[in-house]
C-alpha cells in the first residue's frame, strides 16, 4: 500500500479543509453573484455601475493577485483601524486575519463575479411573457422573482454554475499560498521533509480529480432535474 | 491637477524608478511565459484534437485521459509535481538537461504548456466534431483524401469557430501564469511580491500589478474582438 511516512492523517485533514473552503466559498459566491446579477439588471444607475465595476475588475485580475491583495491588505487595514482606536480611545486590541476566513471570503468574492455573469445570462433567458403573466396575476415584484423568474432561470444557470464550481475547486489550491494548512500545503511540507515529491503530490492530484469527477456526475443529475418539463 | 500629480510622484517612496522597472521586467517575464506556453500548447493541441475526434476509440480515449487529468487537477499541483519532481529523476543532475531544468523557468513552462494544451485540445475537438456533415461529404465527393479534407475543409472552419472559446483560454492562461511567482519566478506577480516585501505596502504593490493585468486583459479582449470580426465576417447577419 501507499506509504506516506506518517503524513497520511494530516493530509487527510487537509483534504477536509480543502472541501470546507470550497463549499463555504461556493455559498459566498452564489449569494454575491445573485446580488450582483440583480443589481446589474436593475434600473438603479448606481447599483448597476457598482455591479459592472465588480464583475469587470474581478474577472480581469488573476485570482492569486487578488488573494494576496486582500489577505495582506486586509491585515494592514485592520491594523490601521486598531491603531486609530488605540490613539483615540486608548483601547488596546489586536485582530489577526484568519487564513481560513481570508481564503473563503477571497475565493467567494472572486467567484461571485463569475456567478453574477452566469446568473445575468440566465435571467435574460427567461421569457418575458412569463414575467408579464405573473404580473397579470397580480403578483408583487418579489413574488414574480421568487415564483416565476428564479425557478426558470435555474435551468439556464446550472451548467454555468457547474463550470464555475469546477474552476473554484481547483482554485482552492491557491489558499495554501496564504498559509492555510490545506492538503496542498501539507503535501508540500511532507514532500520537502521526506524528499519525495511524487509520493505526496500525486495522491493529492487524485483527490482533486475525484472531487471534480464526483461533481461532474452530480451536476449532470442536477441538470436533468432542473430541465424537467422541457423537451430537448 | 498637474501639481497634485507632481506632488504625488515626489512624495511617494514606493514607486521609484527602480520599482517601476522591476514591474516592467516582471511584465516582460509574464508575457514571455504566456506567449511561449500558448504557442507550444497550440502546436500540441491541433494534432491532439484531431486524434481526440477520431473514430478509433483507443486513440480517442487515450487523448481524453490526458485532457481529463490535466483539466481535473489544479495547475498549482501540476507545477509542483513537475518543478519539484524533475530534480528527483534519477541521474538528471549529471545529464546535459540539468542546466535547463535547474532554473524554474523551464519546468514552469512545461507545466503551463501541458495544461493549456489539454484545455485547447478539448476546445478544438468540440469545433471539429461540430463541422457540418455536408462539408465533409462535399470534400469526399471532390475526391479529397481524409488528410486533405482535414487540412483544407475541416480545420480551417473548425479553428475559426473555436476562436471565441480560445480567446477565453488565452485570458485564463494570462491569469494562471501568476502562479509562476510561487516557484521563485519574478513575473509581474513576483515583482509585486518583491515590492510588498521591501516596503510592506500590500495595497500599493498588488493594486499596481492588478491594474497592469487588467490593462493586458482588456487589450487581449479588444484584440480578439477585432480578430473575430475579421474571421467571422461570413457569419455576420446581413443588415
Amino acid at each position: 500500500m501507499l506509504d506516506l511516512h506518517g503524513y497520511g492523517p494530516s493530509i487527510f485533514m487537509g483534504a477536509i479543509i480543502t472541501i470546507e473552503v470550497a463549499f463555504l466559498s461556493l455559498a459566498v459566491a452564489l449569494a454575491l453573484g445573485m446580488l450582483a446579477a440583480v443589481a446589474r439588471l436593475s434600473k438603479n444607475r448606481i447599483a448597476n455601475f457598482i455591479a459592472v465595476a465588480y464583475t469587470t475588475i474581478i474577472r480581469g485580475v488573476p485570482d492569486l493577485v487578488l488573494m494576496l491583495l486582500i489577505f495582506f491588505g486586509a491585515q494592514i487595514g485592520v491594523n490601521a483601524v486598531s491603531d486609530w482606536v488605540y490613539d483615540n480611545f486608548d483601547i488596546e486590541y489586536y485582530i489577526n486575519i484568519n487564513e481560513f476566513v481570508a481564503g473563503v471570503t477571497t475565493i467567494g468574492f472572486i467567484f461571485g463575479a463569475y456567478m453574477a455573469e452566469t446568473f445575468r445570462g440566465a435571467f435574460l433567458a427567461v421569457d418575458n411573457g412569463q414575467i408579464e403573466a405573473g404580473k397579470a396575476y397580480g403578483m408583487s415584484a418579489i413574488q414574480v422573482f421568487r415564483r416565476i423568474t428564479v425557478p426558470q432561470m435555474m435551468r439556464h444557470a446550472i451548467p454555468g454554475i457547474g463550470n464555475n464550481w469546477l474552476v473554484l475547486v481547483k482554485t482552492t489550491a491557491l489558499v495554501s499560498v496564504i498559509g492555510l494548512a490545506d492538503m496542498v500545503r501539507l503535501a508540500k511540507e511532507a514532500a520537502g521533509a521526506v524528499h519525495e515529491p511524487f509520493l505526496f503530490f500525486i495522491p493529492v492530484a487524485f483527490v482533486y480529480l475525484a472531487l471534480t469527477s464526483v461533481s461532474e456526475i452530480f451536476l449532470k443529475r442536477l441538470e436533468i432535474r432542473f430541465s424537467a418539463g422541457t423537451v430537448r | 491637477m498637474y501639481e497634485t500629480i507632481e506632488n504625488l510622484l515626489a512624495n511617494n517612496d514606493i514607486f521609484t524608478l527602480t520599482t517601476v522597472l522591476g514591474y516592467w521586467d516582471g511584465l516582460v517575464m509574464t508575457v514571455q511565459l504566456v506567449f511561449l506556453s500558448l504557442i507550444l500548447g497550440l502546436i500540441l493541441a491541433v494534432p491532439l484534437a484531431i486524434l481526440r475526434a477520431s473514430d478509433n476509440v483507443l486513440v480517442s480515449r487515450s487523448v481524453w485521459l490526458f485532457t481529463y487529468v490535466f483539466r481535473g487537477t489544479p495547475l498549482l499541483i501540476q507545477l509542483y509535481i513537475i518543478y519539484y519532481g524533475v530534480t528527483y529523476i534519477e541521474g538528471i543532475q549529471e545529464s546535459m538537461f540539468w542546466p535547463i531544468v535547474r532554473e524554474a523557468f523551464y519546468p514552469c513552462l512545461l507545466a503551463f504548456v501541458l495544461n493549456t494544451a489539454a484545455y485547447t485540445t478539448e476546445i478544438f475537438r468540440g469545433a471539429i466534431v461540430a463541422t457540418p456533415r455536408g462539408e465533409i461529404e462535399a470534400a469526399k465527393a471532390y475526391g479529397m483524401s481524409d488528410a486533405k479534407a482535414m487540412t483544407r475543409i475541416i480545420l480551417p472552419s473548425a479553428l475559426r469557430r473555436a476562436l471565441p472559446a480560445y480567446s477565453n483560454e488565452v485570458i485564463f492562461m494570462l491569469h494562471a501564469s501568476s502562479i509562476a511567482s510561487i516557484v521563485t519566478i519574478i513575473d509581474l506577480t513576483g515583482a509585486a511580491r518583491d515590492v510588498y516585501a521591501k516596503y510592506y505596502a500590500p495595497f500599493e504593490a498588488f493594486t499596481f500589478a492588478a491594474l497592469i493585468y487588467l490593462c493586458v486583459t482588456f487589450l487581449l479582449v479588444f484584440g480578439f474582438k477585432q480578430w473575430e470580426k475579421r474571421w467571422h465576417r461570413h457569419l455576420r447577419p446581413l443588415s
